[in-house]
């Protein structure tokens, strides 16, 4: 630990070690569904990037809204795998006491209001949470992660449009993984690039190479920076890939072979950890540690979930109203 | 008139329920700095909402009713206390995820973490000839909703009590508007006059037949209660104010005294409050029954236009008459 502190630029580090963390948690996700031990889930294998990047330019003052594909960024905002885990499981140790799973996880004390899996549930409630950051006062902004399907939603229009009419502290964080469910996003909309639509409703917009953590981190600071400045939205888009399917099990053998294959050589996290070794930000040895860092972490968390109770029956009934 | 608890003392202030719900609107906004309003056209009609409290707090907002109920809900969740108004209640399905799915289940969802103290305004009802995209008594979709309450009051009294007690309340509250009342006026107590969600209203006591209603039939109600007494049918009218959450105890009180139920609403009878009542009064106030629980609703049709229409579109104090009497003969 301390070895590798002092040899790496610390940043750096975190941000191969947060998509190390995502990467592996979505993979053991996907392990425990496979094994019948876990209801499905979507995972955001490929899309590690867009997530730590996001989060990279953030401070605790900020919100987060999230969408079904939420694990990397509930990690990277710094949430407990072992909760986030658990909560999938449906185990009251989860962050919703299991009432949530998978699709809808929020961490209060993280500032994460919401993950939506109503394609378009976060977009709704964005404008809302960034009224109460303009009214109540404080610097925080508001952050919402969405997908290009999303996008196509009326609802997005609706959000983006009431956020730059009241001047409303938002950033609008577009993943644009290219799908949406089972359907190729260029069935569905005749742009190549959200950011695109940004204009029509007078919002700055900006397009990253979502799987460039680097691109990602300096990118979202400019636009973190802009919202909280200026207390207006900003509509960020990252352009990234879905590398699994939509959902587990998902053999997505409807995705082109060339397309994926293009994709996975410009994989987030492969192409990061190349990058820091040819430039000698770090080395075999410390990328070994950090790899057996994550396993430990991930291991330990299945482990957790696994054996943590299962909500008492009592729980059916509890938090319909406050 | 309903019978209110407020004794001899209190002074009354006739106004109209729109008046009386401004009044209430105006009051809680006195009272927290976090109650906000907004909506389609709010700042310009509240014109003196928003000369006293300003363009932060007293909103027009774009024609979206799906953002406006979304954004009522991420302010609830985060600190604000918002009061939406969607005009109509067919209004109501272009928001009908937000409100929902969001700020009916993520309560629960989140296990607890976050409420949703908002308030949704949404008129409705025969009065105004505007036909079935103005005038739907949807109600009964969100008592069939989990996590929100439900309230449509009866007279200027009720208006402002329960408006002022949905703003108070920490979870998403539908306050349906009947649309052919918001003109009549009724004395308001004045002062901090606050009626508690749940709780019915027995307006008027009777031996023979229980009555249970809500918004304008609650009026054919006790016309007909008074017709019924000079045949000599003491009929006990029951204004439910709010079908969720339902005053059952009050429901299942008269009915066993009673023997007897009608239960009258402008909305269709299919899944509607009376279902729900005929229900509950089947299950438990059955062996006090002594006669078949009968429902007289508005037809399972669009509400027309047309004027005479439409005022054939709720049960009138003469059908609640005919069906009582039968209902006693039985
Ligand atoms: C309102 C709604 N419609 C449809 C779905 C089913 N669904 C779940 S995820 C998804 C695709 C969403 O695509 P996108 O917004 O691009 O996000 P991605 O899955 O690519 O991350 C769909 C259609 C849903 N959950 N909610």
């Amino acid at each position: 630990m301390t070895t590798f502190e002092v040899s790496v630029e610390p940043r750096v580090a975190q941000s191969l070690e947060a998509m190390l963390l995502i990467r592996a948690f979505e993979e053991q996700s996907a392990a425990l569904n496979a094994a019948g031990k876990s209801p499905s889930m979507c995972t955001s294998v490929g899309q590690e990037a867009s997530a730590v990047g996001v989060m990279n330019a953030l401070d605790e003052r900020d919100q987060i809204l999230t969408n079904h594909r939420s694990a990397g960024h509930l990690l990277a905002r710094g949430a407990d795998p072992r909760r986030i885990l658990a909560e999938i499981l449906g185990k009251s140790t989860g962050y919703c006491g299991g009432k949530s799973g998978s699709l809808h996880i929020s961490v209060k004390e993280l500032g994460v209001v919401l993950t939506s899996t109503i394609v378009g549930g976060e977009l709704s409630l964005a404008p809302g949470v960034a009224l109460s950051r303009q009214m109540l006062g404080g610097e925080g902004i508001v952050v919402v992660f969405f997908g290009d399907g999303a996008a196509t939603e009326g609802i997005f229009h609706e959000s983006i449009n009431l956020a730059a009419v009241w001047n409303l502290p938002v950033l609008y964080v577009c993943e644009n993984n290219q799908w949406q469910a089972f359907v190729h996003r260029k069935e569905t909309m005749l742009a190549d690039h959200i950011s695109t639509w940004g204009a029509s409703y007078g919002v700055k917009s900006q397009t990253v190479d979502g799987n460039d953590v680097d691109a990602v981190t300096a990118a979202a600071k400019d636009a973190v920076a802009y919202v909280r400045g200026t207390r207006k939205p900003f509509l960020l888009e990252t352009y990234t890939y879905r590398l699994r399917g939509h959902m587990e099990p998902d053999p997505a053998s409807y995705v082109d072979p060339a397309e994926l294959q293009s994709w996975k050589e410009r994989d987030p996290i492969a192409t990061y950890e190349q990058r820091l070794l040819d430039e000698h930000a770090i080395t075999p040895a410390e990328l070994d540690a950090m790899k057996s860092r994550v396993r430990a972490r991930i291991e330990d968390a299945a482990q957790f979930a696994m054996e943590s109770p299962y909500p008492s029956f009592e729980e059916l009934t509890t938090n319909v109203y406050a | 008139m309903s019978t209110h608890e407020e004794n001899a003392m209190t002074t009354m202030t006739t106004m109209t329920p729109e008046a009386a719900m401004a009044e209430a609107l105006a009051e809680e906004m006195r009272r927290d700095a976090t109650v906000i309003t907004f909506g389609e056209g709010v700042a310009t009609k509240g014109y003196a909402l928003a000369q006293e409290f300003g363009a932060q707090r007293v909103r027009n907002t774009p024609l979206a009713e799906g953002i406006i109920a979304g954004t009522a809900a991420g302010a609830a969740a985060t600190g604000l206390r918002p009061v939406i108004d969607l005009l109509f209640a067919p209004f109501l399905t272009f928001a009908m995820e937000e409100i929902v799915n969001s700020a009916g289940k993520l309560s629960y969802i989140s296990g607890g973490q976050f409420s949703f103290p908002m308030v949704t305004i949404a008129r409705t009802g025969s009065g105004w000839a505007v036909g079935a995209q103005h005038n739907q008594n949807n109600e009964a979709w969100f008592v069939h909703s989990p996590g929100l309450k439900v309230v449509m009051p009866s007279n200027a009294a009720d208006f402002k009590g329960l408006l002022k007690s949905a703003i108070r309340d920490d979870n998403p509250v539908m306050f349906f508007a009947d649309i052919g009342l918001l003109h009549t006026p009724g004395e308001v107590p004045s002062g901090d006059h606050v009626v508690p969600i749940g709780k019915a209203s027995v307006v008027r006591e009777g031996v023979d037949v229980t009555l249970v209603t809500y918004g304008k039939t609650v009026h054919s109600c006790v016309a007909a209660a008074s017709t019924l007494e000079e045949n000599g049918i003491s009929a006990e009218v029951i204004d439910l104010r709010s079908l969720k959450p339902l005053d059952e105890a009050t429901v299942l009180a008269s009915v066993r005294k009673t023997g007897r139920a009608v239960l009258v609403h402008e909305a269709a009878a299919p899944c509607g409050v009376g279902a729900e009542l005929a229900a509950i009064i089947a299950e438990k106030a059955f062996s006090s029954l002594r006669a078949p629980v009968v429902r007289l609703t508005g037809p399972d049709a669009p509400s027309p236009a047309s004027f005479p229409l439409e005022a054939a579109f709720a049960p009138g104090a003469d059908a609640i008459v005919e069906a009582v009497v039968k209902q006693v003969a039985n």
